[in-house]
């Protein structure tokens, strides 16, 4: 009976692979989780609206999607990797090295990054990049001096701030919003506050610039005495942190907050509130371009990979009032460029 | 034995020569104490362990039954000719050229029309507004229709549409006027309008099939996503457990049990099985990426994949357990078998194994259910942030297409922005529960109808 049984399987199993061989009809897609409610919301609408399926959207972070991407050509690779950083040079040789040359880097839109806290909890209601260096930096200038942080509350150095103790959660070091947090709100507080300038003085390198990047890495230093924490998970979780520290502030994209607009108070960076308006301007200082990038050997040979790609950055889709800004994307006021770049297939130089 | 002993109590002397059978001296008391005290310890353990239970299972059910509930909206669409074929043709490929966009008016239309049948003021100026009541994916539904009966362009069909997520929200009970003063999704203003359609029998909460077979929904539609699908890559990662564990499973405790001669050999593999029951499952997950996706070149996120990975997990547990059943057999069958001249391989398979099978198949049925609810495996395969979507095409597109798994399925919903996904979350967690409890039943039936004592 057990005979019986395990030929049949092993049959099943050779029918399977006979058939894996066979060509794959969906666009596939997988990178960064704050691109992926964008994405899923676009391949459901292409899905909805084409004759070819739909899209096939998986997360990971944009580094993971990258390298999946940069794994070579054909057709169990992936089509689209989504980024909410620019590909770097490193990943592009990378891609080169295994026959990926021809890359068609597309920008969606802009990504807010806000600093809220429990809404039932003390009043954190501005801030300046200033306040978070001073909150959560791993040495500040006190009275004219570099000192290791020491301070327990945010009324210490702002006096505008609550007296309560600083806890913080931020994003771990592998997502792509704590490099954000570190060169718009660590590094523009670092050189409010003059720390800037005292780790330049101190700052080994051979010239200028290497010492200029020396000291921004300094900057980026967070206190490692417990009151900033790294949240490596999602913003959910960020979330439930915050739900069980009333004192804590913890850093959210835009469309997060905006869908927990119930339990989150949002706080003001440089007295601007944001907001999708706030961020299309330019005036809130905390946002980011979010990409995706499309293998261009892909396209002709996976069903409606150039259709899925102009139908994401489609006016309908990506423009100001359509769903994806809805959601919380700040629509890219150059989206007419980007879609006529598209349409033209022209892939990144360098 | 004097007086003065038995004044100063037990300890000083010899109770029992005064001791009666109906006076319990000291030291009974004191033992009979120990053992009612042990009662009441074991007694409360229970009982903790059954305020646990009741509060899992009861936060489980209150928490996940709104996702089996659904709001919908009922509307009379006009299907207006001179939106959907201009050209009049009735060319389907010309029809399929309106987006999901051109159906819009259709909608907005619509609820004003309903609106206007039910007494409704209208206070919003732009169509746009009135249309957050509905979910965005109401238009593909309309869209779906027309394509399928594009004779139907001109006449007024009647729709069930999904309600927005925070319409759906309020009838239960989750969004208040207070929480949506800040949300850009939905104004108080429009919860006055549900209130009044809700009255006129336009706006009706009802049970969701949907959430049962559907297939999951982008983050801003959270009233339209399902477990179906994630269900079937379940399904089919279980056909796979079932095909490779259980022969394998089955024929290697045979063997073990049966025909292999007693040495270290045997020894040293049957100290391993045990110890690899024992392994934690991740471990698992990362050999099988190594093994069945980086050197054997399966795809990755199917449920083939999946399902191989949930067989080297479930091996150790039904090789135990078939193992177990056998020895149960009395040896005086085996040896009567042999007596009247039958082979060793015709008394393990005519007799042996037969009387062997209820506890293999409880086993079976255990360590598949045991597959069902992991999911640290499937993180390391890709099974874990996969959006299940699509469904399978057939029957191979099934093992080998991408797709995710229940236990996965709700761990992606549990952290989307929406809380919407949340109570999704929970309701996964019900019909999970629900296959376990099926599996467990199954095994337990089994086990009492056939199992035979010697």
């Amino acid at each position: 009976m057990s005979f019986v049984k395990l030929s049949a399987s092993a049959l099943a199993i050779a029918a399977v692979s006979a058939t894996a061989a066979s060509a794959r009809d969906q666009v596939q897609v997988a990178g960064s989780s704050t691109v992926l409610p964008y994405a899923s919301i676009v391949a459901e609408a292409f899905g909805e609206n084409f004759d070819f399926p739909t899209p096939v959207v998986e997360s990971g972070g944009s580094s993971a999607g990258l390298k999946r991407f940069c794994e070579g050509v054909g057709e169990n690779t992936i089509d689209i990797a989504n980024a909410s950083r620019a590909i770097k040079d490193k990943e592009i040789k990378a891609c080169a090295e295994a026959g990926v040359t021809d890359i068609v880097e597309v920008r969606i839109g802009y990504d807010g990054i806000v600093f809220a806290s429990q809404i039932d909890g003390p009043d954190f209601s501005a801030f300046e990049p200033a306040d978070i260096y001073n909150a959560l930096g791993a040495q500040v200038m006190v009275d004219g001096n570099l000192v290791d942080n020491s301070y327990n509350q945010w009324a210490e150095f702002n006096a505008d701030l609550p007296d309560v103790d600083i806890a913080a959660f931020i994003p771990g070091t592998k997502h792509g919003t704590r490099e954000v947090f570190e060169v718009k709100v660590m590094e523009a507080g670092c050189k409010a506050t003059g720390a800037y300038d005292a780790f330049l003085a101190i700052a080994e390198g051979d010239d200028d610039k290497a010492k200029g990047k020396a000291a921004a890495k300094m900057c980026y230093k967070v206190r490692t005495d417990g009151k900033s924490v790294d949240i490596d998970g999602d913003y959910t979780e960020t979330l439930a942190s915050i739900d069980a520290n009333k004192d804590g502030i913890g850093i959210f994209g835009l469309a997060f907050y905006e869908n927990n607009t119930d339990t989150l108070n949002v706080a003001t960076m440089s007295g601007v509130v944001p907001s999708t308006e706030s961020i299309a301007t330019g005036e809130y200082p905390v946002s980011r371009p979010l990409y995706f990038y499309i293998k261009k050997a892909h396209i002709g040979v996976i069903p409606g990979l150039k259709e899925f790609a102009e139908f994401f950055v489609a006016d309908e889709i990506a423009g100001p009032d359509g769903p994806l800004a809805e959601y919380g994307l700040v629509a890219d006021p150059e989206l007419a460029a980007t879609q006529a770049m598209v349409a033209a297939e022209d892939v990144l130089t360098n | 034995m004097s007086d003065a002993s038995l004044q100063n109590g037990p300890e000083m002397g010899t109770p029992r020569a005064k001791s009666s059978l109906l006076e319990l001296d000291q030291r009974t008391k004191k033992r009979n104490a120990a053992e009612a005290r042990f009662r009441a310890y074991g007694i409360a353990a229970i009982a903790v362990g059954l305020v646990f239970l009741v509060v899992l299972i009861s936060s489980i059910f209150f928490k996940g039954v709104g996702a089996f509930q659904q709001t919908f909206i009922t509307l009379d669409v006009e299907l207006l000719e001179s939106k959907l074929d201009k050209t009049g043709e009735r060319d389907i490929e010309k029809i399929k050229k309106v987006t999901t966009f051109g159906y819009n008016p259709l909608i907005e239309n619509a609820l004003k029309a309903a609106m206007e049948e039910a007494g409704v003021e209208n206070p919003f100026a732009k169509g746009k507004d009135l249309r957050k009541m509905l979910s965005s994916g109401a238009a593909a539904d309309l869209r779906d229709f027309v394509i399928a009966n594009p004779d139907r362009i001109g006449d007024t069909v009647q729709f069930r549409l999904l309600a927005s997520s925070r319409v759906d929200g309020y009838l239960k009970g989750r969004v208040t006027r207070e929480s949506l003063a800040r949300d850009k999704n939905l104004t108080p203003v429009h919860l006055d309008v549900v209130d009044q359609l809700k009255d006129a029998g336009v706006v009706a909460k009802s049970f969701n099939l949907g959430f049962i077979t559907g297939a999951d929904a982008s983050e801003s539609r959270p009233e339209q996503a399902g477990i179906g699908v994630s269900m079937l890559g379940s399904f089919y990662m279980m056909l796979v457990v079932l095909a490779c564990a259980l022969p394998i499973g089955v024929a290697a405790s045979i063997y073990l049990e049966e025909f292999a001669p007693q040495n270290w050999i045997t020894d040293l593999i049957e100290v391993n099985i045990s110890n690899l029951a024992a392994v934690p499952s991740i471990v698992f997950g990362i050999l099988g990426l190594a093994v069945f996706i980086q050197f054997a070149h399966l795809p990755q996120s199917a449920p083939l994949v999946g399902g191989l990975v949930l067989t080297l997990m479930t091996l150790p547990t039904i090789i135990i357990s078939t193992r177990a059943s056998l020895k149960s057999v009395p040896p005086s069958i085996r040896e009567a078998a042999l007596g009247i001249g039958a082979s060793k391989m015709q008394t393990v398979f005519h007799h042996v194994l037969p009387l062997a099978m209820p506890g293999i198949l409880t086993g079976t049925i255990i360590g598949l259910a045991q597959a069902l609810g992991e999911t640290a495996p499937l993180l390391l395969i890709g099974m874990v942030g996969y959006i299940a979507s699509n469904y399978p095409g057939g029957l191979i597109e099934g093992f080998m297409s991408p797709n995710s798994a229940m236990p996965a399925q709700i761990y992606e919903w549990a952290k989307r922005a929406d809380p919407a996904y949340y109570e999704r979350a929970w309701g996964g967690i019900i019909i999970l529960l629900v296959f376990l409890m099926t599996m467990n039943i199954i095994a337990i039936i089994l086990r009492r109808r056939f199992e035979r004592r010697w």
